[in-house]
């Protein structure tokens, strides 16, 4: 089985997001990691390996400085990793990003394909199911948890108060959440043979049938008037209702109100 | 001359870190209190291979350099000193000696399953009357056929009743030095746990490192294959020697990481302890008292990662010895690692002495760097021998 993990190198958001006077986000002063939930979807194709057997590669796009988190994805255990960069590509939104990554893969034979839900830095969940399109492969999002059948996948989609099961033959695209799995530690050995890995690099000039007006920031038809931080969520409403039988009865109002469980 | 660290040392360096902060601190203060060997950490320590690092591939290791094993142990000793010893004691005192004196079949036997950390190591040594003075052995091996028997103890064994497998030396005979005038001639073994005749003594109640397993290792008959002879028959003084000089690169890291771990500690605490109506980060004496700290831990750094890199020449074959920058890395960072943490509790004030806030615990963690694998007074000798040589 070929396994392609698409990965991006993300500033981590943790100590907060630090933007700069034109409401760009400020990259040089946050520590850059490899995005959530593209680290789980490394893990679940790690596992698909251990399990069955397969060739995981990594992909991913952006500065030459993002070779970095295909070396780490190597030193979890990845087999190789492509790096697609090149000035040309730069600034691109959803749209040119998933044409180049299309574009990148449309070299390379897979089962499967997994990219993270989305990316910490935008926020959009766009780019996984636009490649699949672009591929004219099955995708299943929100993964909670991916199986190998046979010739399928079998995938658990998390949805707010339960989860599907769906399967898809393969070649398909799945995109996994954060919380699919625990992502494991790279190992010494591996980092020092991570090193030593040549990173495939390819071009404008690798990308197979792609077209210019869809690359890069020209291609790009998102246009970004305002970048903030994200709107957290409220602290909610808190009511100490007198019984467990008035309780419930405030939830079902609240449910039916909303028309949530089927209310 | 390059102080930068190499690409792979910077990721390695920050696995160690993710990996001590979320797997190895959480439990520090709780192995501590409850002198509980931590089992669950080893585990987790050998999946990731942290128990093989400077090993080769070919033999169950991570292929990787001393410097990364040394970075390993001073990440682990950053947030609990049990951490580190445990891992400094199984590499450098167990598994490179197998490595570096093995025949091929005991390294496929022992330095494999150690490497992988499908077994744990130790090192048995020092006795109630052989510390400082290692030829002052009692523990006594006979061959009697195809077997060596073994009689004596050892005692402050680390990994004690942990391991899986022991190097032990015992007195095999004596050596005329001059006409009339005797030494005794030592011999290392390789001993496993579960060996009849091999038992165990007293569990040391220590003042520090409390999560490792200290005890006395009590052999009675201890009949072992003849070829768990360790290196040439009379070359076990040799065979100590060298590992200890190795073993003390792993003990400077040690003793690194735990000042390091002090002195960010407390960086942390200064910001938020507010006295006079400001935080005591403001106040002069705390910065100075910072600024000297971080000093100190700097210099005990490059002391440890050159006697680190002088291991890593010598292991590519080059003619040289790294006797004198171990005994230079651990002498400084031991001394560091008490001063350091001394002040990291002064700095905490009453609440330094607390438990919960941990670095009473580094600073009982730092002492024991002063005296184990050689005391400073023995740094200090291994030192001046070589400069009135």
């Amino acid at each position: 089985m070929k396994i392609i993990v698409c990965i991006k190198q993300v500033p981590d958001t943790k100590g907060g997001v630090k933007f700069n006077a034109d409401g760009t986000l400020d990259r040089g002063a946050m520590l850059a990691i490899m995005n959530p939930d593209d680290k789980a979807g490394l893990e679940a194709a790690l596992r698909l390996k251990d399990q069955y057997g397969a060739e995981v590669t990594v992909l991913t796009m952006g500065l030459p400085k993002a070779a970095d988190v295909l070396r780490e994805a190597i030193a979890m255990g990845a087999d190789k990793g492509i790096l697609v960069t090149d000035r040309v590509l730069g600034g691109a939104d959803t749209w040119a990003t998933s044409t180049t990554i299309a574009g990148a893969i449309r070299n390379l034979e897979y089962d499967l394909i997994i990219t993270g839900r989305q990316a910490i830095d935008g926020d959009t969940a766009q780019v996984g199911p636009q490649i699949a399109e672009h591929l004219n492969v099955p995708v299943i999002s929100y993964a909670q948890d991916i199986k190998v059948e046979g010739d399928k996948v079998v995938v658990q989609r998390q949805y707010d108060d339960r989860y599907h099961i769906l399967e898809a033959k393969m070649p398909c695209l799945v995109t996994a959440l954060a919380e699919l799995n625990e992502p494991r530690y790279m190992t010494p050995g591996g980092i020092f043979d991570a090193c030593a890995a040549e990173i495939t690099t390819w071009g404008r000039a690798d990308l197979k049938d792609v077209e210019d007006s869809n690359l890069g920031l020209a291609g790009s038809p998102t246009k970004i008037a305002k970048a903030s931080d994200k709107v957290r969520k409220g602290a909610g409403e808190k009511v100490t209702p007198d019984s467990p039988e008035d309780a419930v009865a405030y939830i079902v109002g609240k449910m039916k109100e909303k028309h949530l469980g089927g209310l | 001359m390059d102080f930068t660290l190499s690409k792979q040392h910077e990721m390695a360096r920050q696995l160690f870190k993710d990996f001590a902060e979320n797997e190895v601190k959480p439990l520090a203060q709780e192995i501590d209190e409850n002198h509980r060997f931590p089992r669950e950490t080893v585990d987790k320590l050998a999946k990731y291979g942290f128990l093989g690092i400077p090993v080769p591939k070919e033999y169950g290791g991570q292929g990787c350099d001393v410097l990364t094993y040394a970075m390993c142990v001073e990440e682990m000793s950053k947030v609990c000193g049990t951490t580190g010893v445990i891992v400094s004691a199984h590499t450098s005192l167990c598994v490179d000696p197998i490595m570096t004196y093995g025949t091929e079949e005991q390294k496929q036997k022992y330095a494999v399953p150690l490497a992988k950390g499908d077994k744990l190591g130790a090192f048995g040594l020092t006795e109630p009357g052989a510390g400082t003075d290692a030829q002052g052995q009692q523990t006594k091996a006979v061959l009697d056929g195809d077997e060596w028997v073994l009689n004596g103890s050892k005692c402050f064994i680390t990994n004690g009743k942990e391991a899986d497998v022991y190097v032990i030396f015992a007195v095999t005979g004596k050596i005329e030095k001059k006409p009339g005038r005797f030494i005794k001639e030592i011999s290392a073994f390789i001993v496993e746990k579960g060996t009849p005749g091999f038992t165990f003594g007293t569990k040391e109640n220590k003042m520090g490192i409390c999560g490792s397993s200290t005890y006395e290792l009590i052999f009675q008959d201890c009949r072992i294959p003849k070829e768990n002879l360790l290196g040439k028959q009379g070359t076990g003084f040799k065979i100590a020697m060298h590992t200890l000089d190795g073993g003390r690169i792993g003990i400077a890291a040690q003793a690194l990481g735990i000042a390091a771990g002090a002195l960010e500690t407390t960086i942390n605490y200064v910001k938020e302890r507010k006295q006079f109506g400001k935080s005591i980060a403001d106040f002069q004496n705390t910065q100075f008292q910072l600024a000297d700290m971080a000093t100190k831990v700097e210099a005990a750094r490059l002391l440890v990662y050159k006697a680190a890199k002088k291991k890593d020449e010598y292991q590519a074959g080059a003619k040289v010895s790294y006797s004198v920058e171990a005994a230079q890395a651990k002498l400084y960072a031991a001394e560091v690692a008490m001063e350091v943490t001394t002040k990291a509790v002064q700095l905490h004030g009453g609440y330094g002495y607390i438990k919960e806030y941990g670095v009473e615990r580094m600073m009982r963690d730092a002492k024991i760097t002063e005296i184990y694998e050689g005391t400073s007074e023995v740094q200090r000798m291994v030192i001046s021998a070589n400069l009135l040589k």
